[in-house]
């Protein structure tokens, strides 16, 4: 049986700083079907993702490039980034 | 209709609005919103900002809010321009054009889209000071409420 597609992760600002990368490709692990059960199995990744994750600073996400919710659910060749509310303009 | 752009060069304003208005006889009037790196932040003097963003997201971001702006405002050509990467104050950070036939929908339509790149496009600011110490940007409640003034989505 074939591998389910991985899922692309991609950090930015203080998040991508406090894990210390970018970007990552990861097997989804069995069972996390929203972006808040990826959430809680990344911060048990290390004490980068607890940093960036295990604080009370807001945290925004965006799902295959659109904004996501916490219960918005994942799935395998998902593209999924996490970063703090946009600065821009 | 929009020229959407992200890029890591100066913006040239003279040049976006001769773009913007080529060929063009209908058009009776250009809004525009020019931000530039401002030199304090929180009483502090800053020496750079870096701009990061989400490549891919920003532009189809930036392409839905130029949408939305179409779909509220008659509009004959929208310009939404970002710089990325490191810059200097007083350079020019993001230009925001908006092309009509009168006056109040260039206005208007200009405020719209600013309000919304604020709060909905995927950037994010960091400064750097002249002691050496470098911070995130915290995003402002008040750009929220800014946005928030043009309805839902």
């Amino acid at each position: 049986m074939a591998e389910p597609a991985p899922i692309r992760l991609l950090y930015f600002a203080w998040l991508r700083e406090r894990i210390g990368l970018g970007e990552e490709e990861v097997a989804l692990p069995p069972g996390t079907a929203t972006v808040a059960a990826l959430v809680a199995w990344l911060r048990a990744r290390g004490p980068g993702y607890e940093a960036a994750f295990g604080t009370t600073a807001p945290v925004r996400c965006a799902v295959n490039q659109e904004f996501a919710a916490l219960d918005a659910p994942v799935r395998p060749g998902d593209e999924v980034a996490f970063f703090p509310p946009v600065t821009g303009g | 209709m929009a020229t959407i752009r992200v890029q890591t060069e100066a913006i040239d304003v003279g040049a976006e609005i001769a773009a913007l208005t080529a060929g063009r006889t209908d058009i009776g009037g250009i809004g525009s919103f020019i931000g530039t790196v401002r030199e304090t932040a929180k009483g502090r003097r800053i020496t750079a900002m870096t701009l990061e963003h989400y490549p891919g997201m920003t532009e189809r971001a930036l392409s839905a809010i130029a949408a939305d702006a179409a779909g509220r405002w008659k509009l004959l050509g929208c310009t939404l321009i970002h710089r990325v990467g490191p810059m200097a104050p007083g350079e020019t950070i993001v230009l925001v054009l908006a092309a009509s036939a009168h006056r109040h929908d260039a206005l208007e339509a200009t405020a719209f889209l600013i309000d919304w790149l604020k709060t909905r496009a995927p950037f994010w600011k960091k400064e750097s000071f002249a002691d050496g110490r470098a911070e995130w940007v915290d995003a402002r409640e008040t750009d929220d409420l800014a946005a928030a003034r043009w309805g839902p989505q």
